[in-house]
């Protein structure tokens, strides 16, 4: 037997404790995670469970801002605060609690109220990757709001109140290279092959090969072959259904019949025809990186510009050269012998490198003459840029501030969908107001409950009043958010907790695309729906 | 911890639970007996104590519920500490519904959380009859159809109308990475799990011919070395084991080196563990909203202080926060929850052997059997046809594969009571010949 093969960085402890989830977002996805520190405000039962899905995973650290002291209600809803710890720091409690879920995670606290810290030192917040707040009160969630957006760190401001949950990112700017999206499409280039692939495709004639070698045929060269003789004929490659039917038929009938004569397809035919309708458009540029390309930040790369718009640059030069993104280098798996598959493979792959080259020293150079240091844009990071140019995206957030002043959304119409859940926004917004005038929830008290329906929907209807709304809110929503009388229900902040847990970790890893910009869930129904406010 | 002091603590959950409110359940009324029930008497079965059970244990002991039994059968591994937050470094190779049981009850004070260390299997209808509601959190589909076999066949049925005290609501609940899906499920009355086979994906399998002759995936080198060299070299004289790091090094090696006269690259060691241990990926994040989404359900179930969800969600934040919810529909003639009995058509029972049958139990999409044992009833007497689980019978019943139908001696009208891991009941189908040999004669 051969000796055993050097211990990879793969078969070390972490990557062990971490396996399932650097499957998805890999190890550079990791290392922004263990580099990332947070800060939650208010370590309610949902701060407690946002953190608890980041700690597993193992960000960098945390700190925790909260003046609270321990309470029943705490005891009875936060999993993170132990029953003995009644009138102790609610900061100091939960990051005790917390750090146990992972020793290599680092944590602290600081046992003074977010009016207090906004009030003395607001530089405070701006090191952080990203601020959570939970439970935040509407006059310093505005100044918090305004100074972050200015800081450019991103915050989630979140609210679980009885079945209603709100989630609410706000980003000045967030670029994902790796959005993973659930459909990838193939970019396979046979409308226009470039030379070293078109050399290697014009080889092989499909008519001439014999049974074994036509059952070992990749689907591409298949494709390739038919649709050069389609394009012999037209002059054009297929563009009308019509017309792909018409290749379809060339393959479907190209077989030669066996005994019975009849022509069975073999299934490497087969898959040329299913590659038909997807991957013989000529390639376009989609309209998410089209908006990147003709965006200011790439336009007019400066000594500020990151990496990314850095790349952005080299890349547009290069689509405005060859009219189309650099190819992704992938070949999906198709039936063939392994050979032709593989030299195909390398095709793809070397050529995937060749454009990335380009790029990458292109953007160096752009990088260079910028005056910025050249080290900030590294190959690995170009490399992942280039294969994924095709789902770059940006996200241009609003500041919560801006959109409590004059939200860009209108109300009225969304108001007016029987189906849409934007009246739970509303009645969220009233809340916030109510508690900012009088100082408790709607209905905390039972004997409280009725009069302060009345309340609510005076405030509601002042509110609506305010954004020029004509519509109203039912009365039986507003008496439901009465009943909850503040009450945070542990399971419902769950859900809530794991969702912004995940955007937190979509913003610090840049990948996957994040929430935008908020999100309402109703528990009563198991539904939710998102609004770009 | 004093009554006082124990009232004030479920103060939330008393705010929902003693005030009415416009979208209750019909039924509801506010009373404070009501959270009487959930601390005192409900009995929740929590199935599975990993990613999504120790979540559940959590947020159900956070709602108020204490009378909490979990049952799994695994022990704890360095990989589960990722999201699976009861547990701890030193708690490794201990059992995982023990050391989640302990955790919860020293957290939650009052909460008595009973721990099961076994497979579902070893316990029978009189356990599972005990509870008012059970919760899975399973990654193993086959467990979760098993669980769900024996919640319908607690259902008993008087002149065809169910009685409906006999029903144990099952929440459900599944993750995968990013991905998940909540469902509710009232035996008898909604879509069980045998329903919706169809939403479970098929297993990825690749051709023999493909891993043995042209291989062009990295997958495809880890399969050879598993499939066709593992049992030729047999290195460590045992199976295969995902778990064993010598095993897992060995295919990694030899991956590594079938891959490089093939010039196919991308064989890592992770990939391997992939392919040989089925891995799915997991985090804290989805586990954390699926769990709560379930736990949620158990809670309304328990109280009725609002209609329990009709019938399942799907939840994925790949792409933004995406939910949909919607009501799965029942199969009329569901295998296990639809009381219709089951015929198996056969069109030439002279030319059916009876490993085709074998073959449509386990690749017909409706049935998606493991392993079916088939017996049946011939001339009063019982006649094992063949059973692949127990090494003996397997022996002794291998050559009736190859038989036909007719030439077993089975007829048109017959009974065959098929066994499955699927199913902890025996499943009865009469077989229907199209062109029956007795009329024929």
């Amino acid at each position: 037997m051969s000796s055993p093969a050097p211990k990879s960085p793969e078969q070390s402890e972490k990557s062990k404790k971490y396996d399932r989830q650097l499957r998805l977002w890999g190890d550079h996805g990791q290392k922004f995670l263990e580099n990332s520190k947070i800060c939650l405000i208010n370590a309610t039962a949902l701060g407690t469970e946002i953190l608890k899905s980041l700690v597993l995973p193992g960000i960098g650290s945390f700190t925790i801002v909260d003046g609270e002291k321990v309470t029943d209600d705490d005891i009875g809803s936060n999993f993170f605060i132990e029953s003995d710890s009644i009138g102790m720091s609610r900061a100091q409690v939960a990051t005790q609690n917390l750090l146990e879920l992972n020793p290599d995670v680092r944590g602290d606290y600081i046992d003074e109220s977010v009016d207090h810290i906004m009030a003395h030192s607001q530089d405070f917040f701006d090191t952080f990757s990203v601020v959570i707040a939970t439970c935040l009160p509407e006059k310093v969630l505005m100044p918090l709001s305004r100074h972050l957006w200015e800081k450019n760190v991103p915050l989630i401001v979140c609210r679980s109140v009885g079945f209603l949950g709100y989630i609410r990112i706000q980003v000045k700017e967030h670029t994902i290279i790796e959005a993973h999206p659930d459909n990838e499409n193939h970019d396979l280039r046979l409308d226009n092959p470039w030379p070293a692939l078109k050399e290697h495709l014009d080889k092989v004639d499909v008519t001439k090969l014999d049974n074994k070698e036509r059952s070992h045929v990749p689907a591409v060269v298949i494709l390739y072959y038919y649709l050069a003789q389609f394009k012999s004929k037209h002059g054009h490659l297929p563009k009308t259904r019509a017309e792909k039917e018409e290749v379809k038929k060339m393959i479907t009938e190209s077989p030669p019949p066996d005994e019975h004569g009849i022509k069975n397809l073999e299934e490497n035919f087969k898959e040329a025809i299913r590659y038909i309708n997807t991957c013989i458009n000529p390639i376009k540029i989609p309209p998410n990186l089209q908006a990147i390309l003709e965006d200011d930040s790439c336009i007019n790369v400066n000594q500020n510009s990151s990496p990314f718009w850095v790349l952005c640059a080299a890349l547009k030069e290069f689509v405005e050269k060859e009219g189309a993104p650099p190819l992704k280098g992938t070949l999906p798996d198709m039936a063939a012998d392994t050979s032709s598959y593989i030299t195909l493979q390398q095709l793809y792959q070397k050529q995937a490198q060749t454009q990335c080259e380009i790029i990458y020293r292109r953007a160096l150079e752009i990088a260079r003459n910028l005056g910025l240091s050249q080290e900030t844009i590294t190959e690995s990071e170009a490399k992942l840029f280039c294969k994924h140019a095709s789902e770059l995206h940006v996200i241009r957030g609003s500041c919560i501030a801006d959109e409590y002043q004059k939200t860009r959304v209108d109300l009225t119409s969304c108001l007016e969908d029987p189906d849409s859940l934007m009246f739970h926004y509303i009645t969220l917004r009233g809340l916030e107001r109510f508690i900012s005038e009088f100082n408790s929830y709607p209905g905390q008290l039972d004997d409280h409950v009725e009069p302060d329906v009345l309340k609510l929907k005076g405030i509601i209807g002042k509110l609506l009043g305010e954004w020029g709304c004509s519509q109203i809110i039912r009365d039986e929503r507003v008496h439901e958010v009465c009943r909850y009388g503040g009450a945070e229900l542990h399971s419902v902040s769950a859900i809530l907790g794991g969702c912004a847990a995940h955007e937190a970790i979509k913003l610090i890893t840049l990948q996957y695309k994040p929430l935008n910009n908020t999100f309402i869930y109703d528990a009563i129904t198991s539904t939710s729906a998102s609004f770009t406010l | 911890m004093s009554e006082t002091q124990e009232q004030k603590r479920w103060g939330h959950l008393r705010k929902v639970l003693e005030r009415p409110g416009p979208f209750c359940h019909p039924e509801f009324e506010p009373s404070p007996e009501i959270m009487d029930f959930i601390v005192t008497s409900c009995k929740v079965l929590v199935v599975g104590a990993g990613g999504l059970g120790c979540e559940l244990l959590k947020d159900l002991a956070l709602m108020g519920f204490k009378q909490i039994h979990v049952i799994d059968m695994d022990t704890i591994d360095l990989s589960n500490l990722n999201r699976q937050f009861l547990f701890r470094q030193k708690d490794i190779g201990q059992s995982k519904a023990k050391v989640a049981a302990a955790f919860i009850n020293k957290r939650v004070p009052g909460c008595q959380v009973t721990p099961h260390f076994c497979k579902i299997q070893d316990y029978d209808e009189s356990f599972y009859r005990s509870f008012h509601i059970m919760v899975c959190g399973l990654d193993s589909i086959v467990a979760r159809r098993w669980i769900n076999g024996m919640i319908l066949s607690l259902l008993s049925y008087e002149d065809g109308v169910l009685d409906n005290s006999t029903i144990i609501p099952l929440v459900d609940g599944g993750t995968e990475g990013f991905k998940g899906n909540a469902r509710v499920i009232v035996p008898g009355n909604n879509a069980c799990v045998e329903c919706t086979l169809d939403l479970y994906p098929p297993q990825i399998t690749y051709p023999l011919c493909t891993i043995a002759n042209t291989p062009r995936l990295p997958e495809h080198c880890i399969e050879y070395v598993k499939v066709v060299l593992w049992p030729k070299e047999n290195p460590f004289n045992a199976p295969l084991d995902g778990d064993d790091s010598q095993h897992i090094g060995w295919v990694y090696e030899k991956s590594l080196e079938r891959a490089s006269q093939f010039n196919i690259p991308g064989v890592t060691y992770r990939l391997v563990q992939g392919v040989v241990k089925h891995i799915i990926p997991a985090v804290a994040s989805t586990n954390a909203v699926i769990a709560g989404v379930c736990a949620t359900e158990v809670f309304k179930i328990a109280t009725s202080c609002c209609l329990p969800l009709n019938n399942y969600m799907v939840f994925n934040d790949v792409d933004g926060i995406y939910t949909y919810t919607y009501a799965a529909e029942r199969r009329d003639n569901c295998v296990v929850c639809s009381q219709v009995p089951q015929t198996l058509p056969i069109e030439d029972p002279s030319k059916v052997k009876l490993k085709d049958l074998i073959k449509i139990l386990c690749e017909d999409e409706m049935f998606q059997m493991k392993n079916p044992g088939l017996t049946t009833v011939i001339d009063g007497k019982n006649k094992t046809l063949y059973i692949s689980t127990i090494k003996s019978i397997e022996e002794r019943t291998r050559d009736n594969l190859n038989k036909t139908l007719v030439e077993l001696g089975l007829k048109d009208g017959m009974d065959i009571m098929v066994a499955d891991a699927t199913s902890p009941m025996t499943l009865v189908f009469t077989l229907k010949f199209a062109t029956s040999d007795v009329e024929m004669k």
